[in-house]
């Protein structure tokens, strides 16, 4: 069998505020997750699914255990990895063919043909050709996560890691990205560890949702979601589907201590 | 009637302007305010005409220029304090107390003490503007460079991205709103600098002009001076707002937003 992508090993993180107490965020997270596996972090508001996330970016440092990605211990931000965030957060000045561009920009210090080339295709692929030169201010919020996603996918990354990245968008068009999603990852296979506060999103998206638990944050437990690739609306249609979704609330809600 | 009140609307400024003036003139008349107390409109455009068009571009000039170089000197000296401020904490727990000591000091009363220091030439006026200017546009750019949303500070360093281009390509634009309104501040600012400076030590100028006018009781003269100050601090505040508008409009609202 194949060795896991990305390997948790008794990972913990504790932060030390300014006033030196100390708040333990995460605690014991051992977390195997395989080549073009989806697995989705789920769980009550600061159950630290975020900081996790950050761990396996290398944008923060573990306090205990060990993060690795390619058997190697993840000490920096890696090459492999592209980011999605909450928020799109795109640069109000630059054009959307630029936004999605900008990473090279912002490594190189300028943008090469072949980039700008690479950047044209992925508007296209997430269904903004018509608006490549617009502003984001001239965007829908579902159109800028867009381009966000576009953005995360310049140097196609192995892995992608998704920060609750449809949580600001209408219920709508929340679906509308989930298929979009589904349908990028079918054409470019990556392994994605994906945030989310949405039970129906985790079970319409991933291969296993990990439910977390919160203070200090804990794995609850680990599902294999049952669905058949590939999905579509229909699976939210599954007998199984609805039984599933109560069942990862009620493991979500009971003895949890606050939202 | 109905037009008579769109038109009003319409020219709501100019009209304002106009009735003050008239109201200004009319109570010089009607309580018969000497020249020497309180000038009248009409009395003031009359001493605009004493002086030859050179003489008062001799003194509009020097003024400007002391505005201009110390308006620079404060955007020079302030652009690297605010970005050491933002990089590096311990320098913001070193400059910063240093920044708040010289911004609590009032600069008309050093004013005198910078003169004796500098000598009685264009420097110690320049320096006077730049002290006075700096410390807002400092502030303002440190909130502007801190501004930043923190999940493309993430993606530059998720990047290692350099704390150069980061700078640049990142916390700079996105510190442009803020650059413009303290710009937009600090110009006003750096006119009164040069107006103090000029009280303190000058031979020519706007500012001398008003006080050598008020010292031999030429009440409209000095007034001429005063109208030709608030014009000028008119002008260069516009010509920011126009650069603004013309090379950096992204940063402002929208005003159809969609």
């Amino acid at each position: 069998m194949e060795p896991p992508v990305i390997e948790l090993a008794g990972v913990g993180k504790t932060f030390i505020a300014s006033d030196r107490s100390s708040t333990e965020a995460l605690s014991g997270i051992d977390l195997g997750i395989a080549r073009h596996e989806f697995v989705a972090l789920i769980g009550p508001s600061g159950c630290g699914k975020s900081t996790l996330l950050r761990l396996m970016a290398g944008l923060l440092p573990a306090s205990a255990g060990s993060v690795r990605i390619y058997r190697q211990p993840v000490t920096e931000p890696r090459d492999e990895i592209g980011i999605v965030f909450q928020r799109p957060t795109l640069l109000p000045w630059m054009s959307v063919l630029d936004n999605v561009a900008f990473p090279v920009k912002l490594k190189t210090g300028r943008v090469d043909p072949a980039t700008l080339a690479r950047a044209r295709e992925l508007v296209g692929m997430v269904g903004l050709a018509d608006f490549i030169d617009k502003r984001p201010d001239e965007l829908s919020g579902g159109m800028q996560q867009r381009v966000g996603i576009a953005r995360s996918l310049l140097h196609d990354p192995d892995i992608l890691l998704m920060d609750e990245p449809f949580s600001a968008l209408d219920a709508l068009t929340r679906d509308e990205m989930s298929l979009e999603l589904l349908r990028i990852l079918r054409d470019t296979p990556k392994t994605v560890v994906f945030v989310t506060h949405s039970i129906p999103e985790a079970l319409l998206l991933a291969d296993r949702i990990v439910v977390m638990q919160a203070r200090p944050g804990r794995v609850r437990d680990v599902i294999d979601v049952p669905f058949a690739r590939p999905r579509s609306l229909d699976t939210l249609t599954d007998s199984r589907f609805n039984r599933m979704a109560n069942e990862i609330r009620e493991q979500v809600f009971t003895r949890r201590t606050e939202s | 009637m109905h037009s008579l009140l769109a038109y009003a609307h319409r020219h709501a400024p100019l009209l304002t302007a106009v009735g003050l003036l008239v109201a200004w003139e009319l109570a010089c008349r009607l309580f018969a305010v000497p020249a020497y107390v309180f000038p009248a409109p009409s009395e003031i455009v009359r001493a605009a005409g004493t002086f030859t068009v050179p003489q008062l571009f001799g003194h509009f000039r020097s003024t400007v220029e002391v505005v201009i170089a110390g308006f620079i000197a404060a955007i020079a000296v302030s652009f690297p304090v605010a970005v050491m401020i933002t990089h590096s904490p311990l320098l913001s727990r070193t400059l910063v107390p240093i920044l708040v000591v010289i911004h609590s000091t009032p600069i008309v009363a050093v004013a005198p003490i910078i003169v004796v220091a500098l000598g009685a030439g264009v420097l110690p006026r320049v320096v006077i503007t730049c002290l006075i200017t700096f410390f807002p546009l400092v502030i303002s750019l440190v909130a502007g460079l801190r501004s930043t949303p923190a999940e493309i500070l993430e993606l530059s360093r998720s990047l290692r991205a350099s704390r150069n281009r980061e700078l640049w390509f990142i916390r700079m634009p996105f510190a442009v709103p803020y650059i413009f309104s303290a710009l937009k501040v600090c110009i006003t600012l750096a006119v009164i600098g040069a107006v103090v400076g000029e009280f303190v030590t000058a031979e020519s100028g706007l500012g001398y002009l008003i006080l050598f006018s008020t010292s031999m009781m030429k009440m409209p003269q000095s007034f001429v001076a005063l109208a030709i100050l608030v014009v000028l601090s008119l002008l260069l505040y516009q010509a920011i707002e126009r650069v603004e508008r013309r090379w950096f409009a992204w940063s402002l609202p929208r005003r159809d937003p969609a």
